[in-house]
């Protein structure tokens, strides 16, 4: 194979300098002991105690990490459940609607989304009564509808390319389709779980207008917040709060990758 | 599946769980919500924009009173503000489409031409921002264009300019924006087509004497098209009603759709406009977004 001209080079290191500089260059600043963006003050700390002792935003933070942990679990167990009713549950009537509500999440805009879901909150409420109020709990369920969306295509995509004949042959023993799901299919499409469920996870955490829309007056997830302050401009500690977040998403990416080449080995030693 | 296990009472109910949770579910929480977009969408403005005081309580009584009328629709055609907005956003989202295929075709080609080990690599620092928050990334473009920010600095101190250019808060910076944000989903389904492309086919046609053009036109161009519709679709779509970017990178005059919809509901507090705004959006998107499906569908079988 031929090695890349120096036109794809070139193209190759602006793309990645365009992508990595403002992210890099963030996470200098975060250290930068002067408020004013661009002066050099001097290395300093300073705007990570700052963050830690800034009360709205670790509030925020806790109540978005609560929101992500709920909906991402709840959304892979309704993912899921939507992947085998796709995959594994033959013809059924109304097949075709499933299909249509699971893929339209994924490309349709965020504010139509929030709009329609605080329109539904409001009027469940008056006819209803429930929900009483809204905040983390609406939140929460705005969530895990648009998640399960994209849990439900990995898990599908998974089960699509699976081989069935563990399945077929347990049934032919005599398995009970909910014994078979749980003894057989669910462990092999865990990794897919997994991926769905951190997929899940991120989407809630980096939610900002499907959260505004359907957040009562007193929930603040931390995008609110940091929407809320970063419109008024540079903002030192939201720096560093960009530095703690790459820093946490790098290591975080390692260690998959980690797994993954190791599984991948011991898949192809097993072999 | 088979005709060797007849199914029994539990095995009817353990089917009707999987199929029935994540059908109630949506249909509760996703159809029913568009239903509700709709209605409103043709209620009488006087009766459902709530004065302030009663904006919780509005919809205890609008159930009776709501008549159906076009006018919303009859006034969003009539005003110019939100014609332009959303012409302004089809013309945004697809420059920014175009940007994002300009730069995003000869990386995937060259992360497809890469040697294994730097190959994964490579798709690992394309994926990795995505992982990160999609806000934060756009603050961080902020503080570059920013009217003191590195940007500036950079092109005042090597004498370029004499002041500083605003460059913030332009149309320009919501371009740059969309690139920035979505350029990974432009890359990785341009890659994944990319990737079968057999290099032997490109010496072959080398060999045969076509020129290094004619090959691209001929042999890359019609295999990497399935990459080059999915990508710019899954960057046109999302762009079309984006409402951070232009929110927080736009100017006054940076009108799209998206910011326009969240103000008219939020600052305005005219829920019909809303969401006769949301609908005539949604009919917009219709025709890409079944495009897109259509073509999820065909690589899948």
């Amino acid at each position: 194979m031929k090695r890349p001209s120096t036109f794809l080079f070139s193209v190759l290191s602006f793309g990645f300098a365009f992508l990595y500089i403002p992210i890099f260059v963030l996470m200098a600043y975060s250290f930068n002991k002067s408020r004013l963006a661009t002066v050099w003050g001097g290395f300093s700390t300073r705007w990570y105690s700052a963050l830690l002792k800034n009360d709205q935003i670790l509030d925020a933070a806790l109540l978005s990490l609560e929101i992500a942990l709920v909906s991402a679990t709840v959304a892979t167990i309704l993912g899921t459940l939507a992947g085998l009713s796709l995959n594994r549950m033959g013809r059924f009537r109304g097949r075709a609607l499933l299909t249509g509500m699971i893929a339209a999440p994924l490309v349709m805009p965020e504010v139509i989304t929030g709009l329609s879901l605080l329109l539904l909150f409001v009027s469940l409420q008056a006819v209803t009564g429930w929900p009483a109020s809204r905040g983390a709990n609406t939140i929460t369920i705005a969530h895990i509808t648009f998640s399960m969306a994209y849990v439900a295509v990995i898990v599908q995509a998974r089960l699509a390319n699976m081989d069935q004949s563990l399945e077929e042959a347990a049934m032919d023993l005599g398995g009970r389709p909910f014994a078979v799901t749980r003894d057989i299919t669910l462990p092999l499409i865990a990794p897919a779980m997994a991926s769905g469920w951190l997929l899940a996870f991120t989407l809630s955490l980096d939610d900002l207008v499907i959260a505004s829309f359907t957040a009562g007056a007193g929930a603040s997830t931390l995008p609110m917040v940091i929407f809320s302050k970063v419109k008024l401009g540079v903002t030192p500690e939201i720096n560093a709060l960009t530095t703690l977040v790459i820093a946490a998403v790098s290591v975080g990416v390692v260690i998959a990758g980690w797994i993954m080449v190791r599984q991948q080995r011991a898949a192809s030693q097993s072999q | 599946m088979n005709g060797i296990v007849h199914p029994g009472r539990g095995d009817r109910l353990w089917r009707g769980i999987v199929i029935g949770t994540p059908y109630a579910w949506l249909l509760l929480f996703f159809l029913a919500p568009f239903a509700i977009v709709l209605k409103i969408s043709l209620a009488d403005p006087i009766v459902a924009q709530p004065p302030f005081t009663h904006f919780f309580d509005w919809s205890a009584d609008a159930g009776h009173r709501i008549l159906a009328t076009l006018d919303n629709y009859r006034f969003l055609l009539e005003d110019n503000l939100y014609i332009v907005s959303y012409l302004r956003s089809i013309q945004i989202a697809l420059v920014s489409t175009a940007l994002c295929l300009l730069l995003g075709f000869p990386m995937a080609y060259a992360i497809a031409r890469t040697p294994q080990p730097w190959r994964n690599l490579l798709l690992l620092l394309v994926i990795l921002p995505f992982w990160t928050s999609f806000l934060l990334r756009i603050y961080a473009l902020m503080v570059m264009l920013g009217q003191h920010g590195l940007l500036n600095d950079l092109l005042l101190s090597l004498g370029l300019i004499d002041q500083p250019l605003a460059m913030l808060y332009t149309t320009g910076a919501v371009y740059l924006g969309i690139v920035y944000s979505y350029l990974p989903f432009m890359i990785l389904p341009l890659y994944a087509s990319l990737e079968k492309l057999d290099p032997d086919v490109h010496e072959a046609a080398a060999d045969l004497g076509a020129k290094p053009l004619r090959v691209f036109y001929d042999i890359t161009l019609p295999l990497a098209m399935p990459g080059i519709i999915a990508g710019s679709l899954l960057v046109f779509i999302p762009a079309l009603g984006e409402y951070v970017i232009p929110a927080l990178l736009g100017g006054l005059d940076t009108l799209m759709i998206g910011h326009t919809l969240y103000d008219e509901f939020f600052v305005n507090r005219d829920w019909p406009l809303a969401c006769a705004v949301a609908v005539i959006l949604l009919l917009i998107l219709i025709l890409p977004i079944v495009l897109f499906q259509r073509l999820q569908q065909e690589t899948e079988l």
